[in-house]
């Protein structure tokens, strides 16, 4: 039988705020444990939280880049459970009206085509502390220090239906959220997670599979090899006669593999209420607008703006508008050389090589984009060759300094004193009879050699276009 | 020096006639006196005091008092209190010191009152008799053998017998008005928001409401002034200019309207409470006031959404108590689970027990709708009568309880009947408005009290309307015996 895999997606990520969601308290990351909760973080008896409005334009905006409905009227809820690292005994997060309903994105698909997926609701909610369990010696320590941090939890429709498809989508909304300046996306650092619930159904059938929910997955590696590893593992339990357990797995990167963490008559009765510590959130059509106003240029706009204006093609403008901070260097690199097209070709070759090799985001990258605009002026203004410059592109990476200093300091300057190349060009037919009777039989392929004797005794500084024309012109006219 | 009012004592102070420093050791001396008798305190804080009362006299010879500089005021030990032990007056709070000040100690600091302790209540406010106090019950000082009303009772009990001028109580089903009605002193809860609650411990959020406790509706009012106000802190509270609420005390109240619940004088008010009211509302007559019959139909609800919203929130507030971080932990606890049945088994008292089984049930998956929805939407209708009434008329009057104080562990087994004892409290608090009990008599020695209910952050009129019955009579003046 053929199979249909079926994804929805959570993914929570935090909200790039200095302060907690609730709280005065700092939200900076690896501070020493319990040092950034304050008495409402650590829930002492008698706190009272207090909605940092951050949040709730940070939310807007969210809403407003995936054409969503902004709740006029949202409400904080109290979900109930004890863990340790839950001090109130409660997290507070919103339940029935979330402050963001019904969106969607376009993801796009390997095979070129775009999909939308649905985007069922998005709400503001607290996170919870850290237990952490190495280290303490049959005991558990509790570091509140992200008790209270702000988290945007995205919720999408079942539309998904592969891992790619998941990664994509994923990858889509880490590239918004980052571009919306809501969210520094750090997956490492655990600001963006996700749980995944995943159900396979025989191809065409309209009734949903019994789905199991994989739990805080923290890579687009992750999440793909999660969701491959639990649907085979649904198909095998179907296929041979048996059914899917509703319930809860958590995913074990280190084995590859999903296993249960709690079934569904195990699953928590949170007796979510709505928090009489908080007011509604309100949300006025000018408030909307305001933020409306200062929404910054966003993929799917940038990419068609790249396409028009600087006449890159579909793929290259869909890969330099993949995360902000790439669009932003490209677009520097090409405001500085003043050729787009070369700027693209470097940034997505070159530049990007580098960074893959040492495993670097672009922001980590080691010429900035305006040395690599200087450049690639030095190869428009013939100054140097595009070989050349991968050169002092590399003495740049290792921070020898701007392309004019290498350049000058390495003596790298084109030659392209026409009677000087005339004159190896001359010293080379001389030298090579055999070759020029093969070019002139018509054999024109040798003409590849020749070039390449000029380059070596000129060690690549010849002007290739000139040494070409003058090949030619010697090799026909003798 | 003992049965001075406050505007007296603060006359007094600036006189020179005492210092705050020999008013409070006057004060710590009649609760010494009298205080292994009444259980009034779980903590006397002499020490602190004594530093406050010596920093108000700095200031009172500064010339930079107000009305309470200088004046001792107790605390509930439901408000935390910077560094003094803040028990709610439970067992899980047993070694509970508190690292930061409710608003509500914040302003009484700032105004240079003296903190003379800590008065003992019902365990989380949960009660109406003051015995579920892990710390044993609160006597009443017109007979020991009776409860003063809870939770507030600690409160009610040492105001009335004089051990401190003024004291702060909470009111979520009737906390303040019930032991100030039963202990013959004047209680106030504000409207909800007016007080800010930051730093009280939560028992049920959407209707807890600090307010005072005092010997007079003017008393009433100066302390009122200190404690009401906005706070950024409390995302409940009201930004809303404080008016002066001693400003209006005098105010003529010829032509009030005063509305009487017919539903408030049906089955279950006894005889006796019943012709003192009678007897208050002629007195109003006397003063001028119209007085109509109303109805708030919904009343007979009152007391069954309160005891599913109330327990529901509080089965939420009370989690933090884990024995994670602060408060009673277990000894060897042998896994998570275990410690926190133990911490908490051991840490809370049955009430307490009680409600937090109550509201989890009501919020449990499939029980939602039925109860805590229910319970909101019938809160609206309660709303609601009273909006009607207050068409018609300015204020509601009516007895604060059914009767009068009743004897220690007469009801401790019958928790239903225990709860209607707050009949008449109940609804205000699920309405959010403002309700006053001040004396108004006697039956067989014990005292009876009246309430004044009035529209949203209508306090001023209260105070005024209590005000001036406590012109013409002395029920308020009454001390009991004893404690003269």
């Amino acid at each position: 039988m053929e199979w249909e895999t079926v994804i929805g997606l959570e993914i929570h990520t935090q909200l790039a705020t200095r302060s907690k969601i609730f709280s005065g308290a700092a939200t900076a990351y690896g501070a020493a444990p319990n040092t950034q909760a304050c008495a409402v973080d650590l829930g002492l008896p008698g706190v009272l939280p207090v909605l940092n409005k951050a949040v709730v334009e940070m939310a807007i905006r969210f809403g407003l880049a995936i054409e969503a409905q902004i709740a006029p009227l949202s409400v904080f809820a109290r979900k109930n459970y004890f863990y340790p690292d839950l001090p109130k005994g409660y997290q507070i997060s919103q339940y029935e009206l979330p402050i963001v309903g019904l969106g969607r994105i376009t993801i796009e698909l390997e095979d070129g085509h775009s999909k939308v997926i649905g985007i069922t609701r998005a709400h503001l909610e607290e996170d919870a502390g850290k237990s952490l369990h190495e280290d303490y010696h049959g005991m558990t320590g509790i570091d509140l220090n992200r008790a209270g941090t702000p988290l945007l939890e995205i919720v999408s429709e079942p539309d998904l239906r592969s891992p790619a498809e998941a990664v994509a989508y994923m990858k889509k909304i880490h590239a918004l959220v980052r571009y919306l300046e809501i969210s520094d996306g750090n997956m490492q650092e655990g600001s963006f997670r996700c749980d995944a619930n995943v159900s396979v159904r025989p191809k065409g059938s309209h009734e949903f599979g019994t789905r199991t929910e994989l739990k805080n997955i923290n890579s687009f590696r992750f999440v793909e090899k999660a969701i491959e590893y639990e649907v085979e593992r649904q198909i095998e339990i179907l296929e041979s006669g048996g059914a899917v357990v509703q319930e809860t797995r958590l995913f074990d990167p280190d084995k590859g593999e999903t296993r249960p963490m709690r079934s569904k008559e195990e699953a928590m009765d949170y007796r979510y209420f709505p928090d009489p510590d908080l007011l509604p959130v309100e949300i006025t059509p000018e408030m909307i607008e305001k933020v409306r106003a200062e929404m910054p240029e966003l993929p799917d706009a940038k990419r068609q703006r790249f396409m028009a204006d600087h006449g890159l093609s579909e793929y290259d403008a869909g890969i330099l508008t993949a995360s902000r901070e790439l669009a932003d260097y490209f677009e520097a690199v090409a405001r500085v050389a003043g050729d787009a097209k070369l700027a693209a070709n470097w940034v997505m070759g070159e530049l990007t090589g580098y960074l893959n090799r040492e495993n670097l985001e672009i922001d980590q990258a080691k010429v900035s984009a305006e040395r690599l605009g200087g450049l690639l002026k030095r190869i428009l203004d013939n100054t140097i060759s595009g070989k050349i410059a991968k050169e002092v592109f590399e003495a740049m990476w290792a921070g020898e300094g701007d392309a004019d200093e290498i350049i000058e300091r390495r003596g790298l300057k084109q030659i392209t004193d026409t009677s000087a190349l005339e004159a190896m060009v001359d010293e080379v037919i001389a030298a090579n009879p055999k070759q020029v009777e093969q070019f002139r039989a018509g054999k024109e392929k040798v003409l590849g050699f020749f070039v390449g004797q000029i380059m070596k005794a000129t060690q690549g500084k010849a002007n290739p276009a000139q040494v070409n024309q003058l090949l030619r012109e010697k090799l026909k006219g003798n | 020096m003992h049965d001075k009012n406050l505007t007296e004592l603060a006359a007094g102070l600036r006189a020179g006639d005492f210092s705050s420093e020999e008013l409070t050791r006057a004060c710590l001396e009649r609760i010494a006196a009298h205080d292994g008798e009444l259980n009034s305190f779980i903590t006397v804080d002499e020490e602190r005091a004594l530093e406050q009362a010596q920093a108000a006299d700095r200031r009172l010879a500064a010339g930079e008092a107000g009305p309470l500089t200088g004046i001792p005021v107790a605390q509930k030990d439901i408000f935390c209190t910077d560094g003094v032990l803040t028990t709610c007056a439970s067992r899980m709070l047993e070694n509970f010191v508190a690292p930061y000040s409710a608003t509500v100690v914040e302003k009484f600091d700032a105004a240079g009152a003296v903190m003379i302790g800590k008065t003992n209540m019902d365990e989380f406010a949960m009660g109406s008799s003051n015995e579920t106090s892990y710390y044993g019950p609160v006597r009443n000082p017109w007979n020991p053998d009776t409860v003063p009303g809870g939770s507030s009772g600690g409160s009610a009990a040492a105001v009335a017998a004089r051990l401190v001028p003024a004291a702060t109580g909470t009111d979520t089903g009737g906390s303040i008005r019930q032991p100030a009605a039963l202990c013959g002193v004047t209680g106030l809860k504000p409207t909800y928001g007016r007080v800010s609650r930051w730093g009280m411990i939560a028992f049920a959020s959407s209707l807890d409401q600090g307010g005072p406790i005092a010997r007079s509706a003017e008393d009433a009012a100066l302390l009122l002034g200190v404690m009401a106000g906005f706070d950024e802190r409390d995302s409940t509270a009201i930004d809303r200019p404080v008016p002066d609420y001693t400003a209006t005390l005098d105010d003529d109240i010829r032509g009030l309207k005063i509305g009487l619940p017919k539903e408030y004088f049906g089955e279950g008010l006894e005889a006796g409470v019943a012709r003192a009211v009678e007897a208050a509302l002629d007195e109003y007559r006397r003063l001028g006031a119209e007085v109509v019959e109303i109805s708030l139909p919904h009343t007979h609800l009152a007391v069954p959404a309160y005891y599913v919203v109330a327990p529901a929130e509080c089965s939420s507030n009370l989690s933090r108590f884990d024995g994670v971080r602060f408060g009673h932990r277990c000894e060897n606890p042998e896994d998570l689970e275990d410690l926190y049945k133990r911490s908490r088994g051991e840490g809370f008292g049955d009430e307490v027990k009680r409600r937090i089984m109550i509201g989890t049930y009501a919020l449990s998956a499939g029980y939602y709708d039925a109860y805590y929805l229910k319970a909101q939407k019938v809160r609206r209708l309660i709303r609601d009568d009273f909006a009607r009434a207050f068409e018609q008329v300015d204020v509601i009057m009516g007895p604060t309880t059914p009767s009068p104080a009743f004897r220690l562990g007469e009801k401790t087994d019958d928790p239903i009947t225990m709860y209607l004892s707050d009949i008449y409290t109940i609804a205000v608090n699920l309405a959010g408005l403002p309700g006053l009990s001040l004396p108004a008599g006697f039956v067989d020695g014990l005292p009876v009290g009246l309430q004044i209910i009035g529209n949203d952050f209508e306090e001023a009129r209260l105070l005024n309307v209590a005000h001036q019955y406590q012109q013409v009579t002395d029920h308020h003046k009454c001390i009991p015996s004893g404690f003269e």
